[in-house]
């Protein structure tokens, strides 16, 4: 009998032990993002001001803003998001429309999945490879291309995805209606999965703005404003060179950057979850 | 889009106003005309998939487009250094000595630390949602989590240099040095001075960045875990901890690897935070608070300063090696991934 409590003490000891442990992951995770978010309203806030979207990135010790960075950022991720959105959304309507036989779909569906994850940074080296050692110079459409090929993984995924949400009978009306196949996919299944395309590209449009790394070696950084044949300004470049100097107003600079691309960045991904919401209650 | 939906009956409705003798369409003009539109439909239709086709090839393409490039970007390097690149440490821009060895252990080896603290947690936080969690607060808290992943990796960087660092070298580093100092092996792993910026700082760093990658998929295969299943062994007698570790875990074994592969991948292609509180020092490390690089950081700091055609060479063969490493990591856990939800297939 007492053999039997132990082992039973023992059990719901180690449920009781196991079960916390689980709880304060959860809070662990959470002190984190809450940390996180504390310190860049707490450093980026003081920083914002009109200055900061109307002057350029000053020297240090003078007076400036980020408007240069910002228009750069700006055209780079509206650049990728044009190039990388039609190839995304032809390449995933072929994966979910045509895609169930052949060896095509499911290779490009198993590359796609690894492209998503890919280090951004390789990117970065692609297209310095294959552009900017062509063109001989840093440039804005560099970066804008580096962008698009990371654009390019989560709009065939959510595009793919949102398709095959698509009732059947929805095609087979469309069919019964004598349409061709190509009126089918335009009119009636993709404007039916709109809302899902949308949210991928909103997640896409997400992704690219705080992206760093691919800019590194394509856009490169500039001081001023420029057009997209030329080195361009872009908050996340003009962020890591300013923090990693050892001047104090560039890092409130910095820190004023970070905040507009976190804000962004967090207010995109809640309106793209706000889109999908509706669409799960079917 | 100028394709007529009426059908054409020219001579038909001509024809029945104005004479009394109606000419019934001959059935080869109407033949013909349907043909024609067929024709054009089945047309349209090929070149529609041809597009679409062709972009799903674009995709193809473009991996190997990168494979392509990086090799042919590397050649200088690999020619000259050979396989022996790998594990030589010396790295000289001075004397064009180069050696990735440095980089390559700071890679694997912040993405072990990475994991070694992510996973458990991780783990813990998909227990939480799925099975202690109330209904109410689920979809909360996963976003919350899930916004730990939307976060771009340069704020992580920032704080992690501005804000975690300091914090880490005033209270952790020196108690961690202190208390372990006599044990053997862990004396030397957290010896050293506490600059808060150096290994284990990326490390830690990086574990953050991963757990909403690595939670997230767990969660989504422990919900396809079916209630029956769980239902037994609540049946039993089994306590909530004895569900998840016997039938929860090991039916979901293929996904949970899965996702943690899909961490370590992330973790370690992962950039701008571990440049930011690495250290970037190419030095051998005999502790884990030393600064050390790894190969996205000796990228994103060397890249653009490098002047002789070996160092951006050696650079590149660097990021190849890194695309290699990562790409076997994902292909393993997108395979595992399938292959669990294949069996998930096999059952319902």
């Amino acid at each position: 009998m007492s053999a039997m409590s132990s082992t039973y003490t023992r059990r719901r000891l180690v449920n009781i032990i196991s079960l916390s442990l689980s709880t304060f992951a959860m809070l662990f995770g959470l002190f984190w993002l809450a940390w996180i978010l504390y310190t860049l309203f707490k450093n980026g806030f003081g920083g914002l001001s009109v200055t900061l979207f109307t002057q350029t990135t000053p020297a240090p010790g003078s007076q400036g803003g980020l408007s240069n960075a910002i228009i750069g950022s700006l055209l780079m991720s509206v650049g990728g998001t044009v190039i990388g959105t039609p190839i995304g959304i032809l390449a995933g309507t072929y994966l979910a429309e045509f895609g169930d036989r052949g060896w095509l779909a499911p290779l490009t569906r198993f590359i796609n999945d690894i492209l998503l994850s890919a280090p951004s940074i390789v990117v970065g080296l692609f297209i310095y490879e294959v552009y900017v050692v062509r063109t001989g110079h840093f440039s804005g459409w560099a970066g804008a291309f580096a962008l698009a090929i990371l654009v390019i993984p989560v709009v065939v995924r959510t595009t793919e995805n949102m398709l095959r949400l698509v009732p059947s009978s929805m095609r087979e009306a469309a069919y019964a209606l004598g349409a061709p196949q190509w009126k089918m996919t335009l009119l009636v299944t993709l404007r039916a999965a709109k809302a899902g395309v949308v949210t991928g590209i909103l997640l896409a449009v997400a992704r690219i703005v705080g992206e760093t790394a691919p800019l590194l070696f394509t856009a490169l950084n500039n001081q001023f404003y420029s057009n997209l044949n030329q080195p361009m300004a872009n908050l996340p470049m003009v962020i890591f060179q300013f923090a990693m100097s050892p001047y104090e107003d560039w890092h409130s600079l910095a820190w004023a950057g970070s905040l507009l691309i976190g804000l962004f960045v967090l207010g995109m991904n809640i309106v793209a979850r706000a889109l999908v919401k509706p669409q799960q209650q079917h | 889009m100028n394709v007529k939906m009426q059908p054409e009956y020219k001579p038909d409705t001509t024809g029945a106003t104005l004479a009394p003798v109606v000419v019934p369409a001959s059935p080869e003009t109407r033949m013909n005309s349907t043909d024609q539109r067929l024709h054009r439909q089945v047309l349209q239709d090929r070149i529609f998939r041809g597009v679409t086709r062709f972009f799903a090839f674009f995709v193809l393409a473009l991996l190997a487009g990168i494979i392509l490039s990086l090799l042919v970007g590397a050649w200088p390097a690999i020619k000259e250094f050979g396989l022996g690149f790998i594990v030589n440490t010396e790295w000289n821009p001075v004397t064009g000595k180069f050696g990735g060895w440095n980089s390559i252990r700071g890679t694997l080896l912040s993405s072990f630390i990475a994991l070694l603290i992510g996973v458990p947690v991780s783990l813990g936080i998909a227990v939480f949602l799925t099975e202690l969690s109330p209904v109410w607060l689920r979809r909360p808290l996963g976003i919350a989590i899930e916004l730990l992943a939307g976060v771009p990796s340069i704020i992580y960087g920032m704080w992690g240099l501005f804000v975690f660092a300091p914090w880490f070298a005033d209270n952790v580093q020196p108690w961690l040095t202190e208390s372990t100092a006599n044990i053997p092996v862990l004396g030397t792993v957290f010896a050293g001075p506490p600059m808060g910026i150096g290994m284990l700082t990326a490390g830690l760093i990086l574990s953050v960045m991963i757990i909403p990658f690595v939670s997230s998929v767990m969660r989504d295969v422990f919900e396809v875990v079916p209630a029956m299943l769980k239902e037994s062994a609540y049946g039993l007698g089994s306590t909530t901890w004895e569900v998840v570790w016997n039938v929860v875990l090991p039916y979901t074994r293929n996904g949970v690897i899965g996702g943690v592969m899909l961490g370590l991948g992330r973790a370690l292609g992962e950039t701008m935070a571990i440049t930011f509180v690495i250290g970037n020092a190419q030095q051998p490390i005999s502790s884990l608070f030393d600064p050390s690089t790894s190969i996205s950081a000796t990228l994103a700091n060397e890249f653009t300063e490098a002047t002789t055609v070996l160092h951006t060479s050696s650079l590149i063969y660097l990021g190849l090696l890194l695309f290699v490493i990562t790409f076997i990591v994902l292909m393993m856990s997108k395979v595992l991934l399938l292959r669990m939800q294949r069996a998930e297939g096999k059952q319902s």
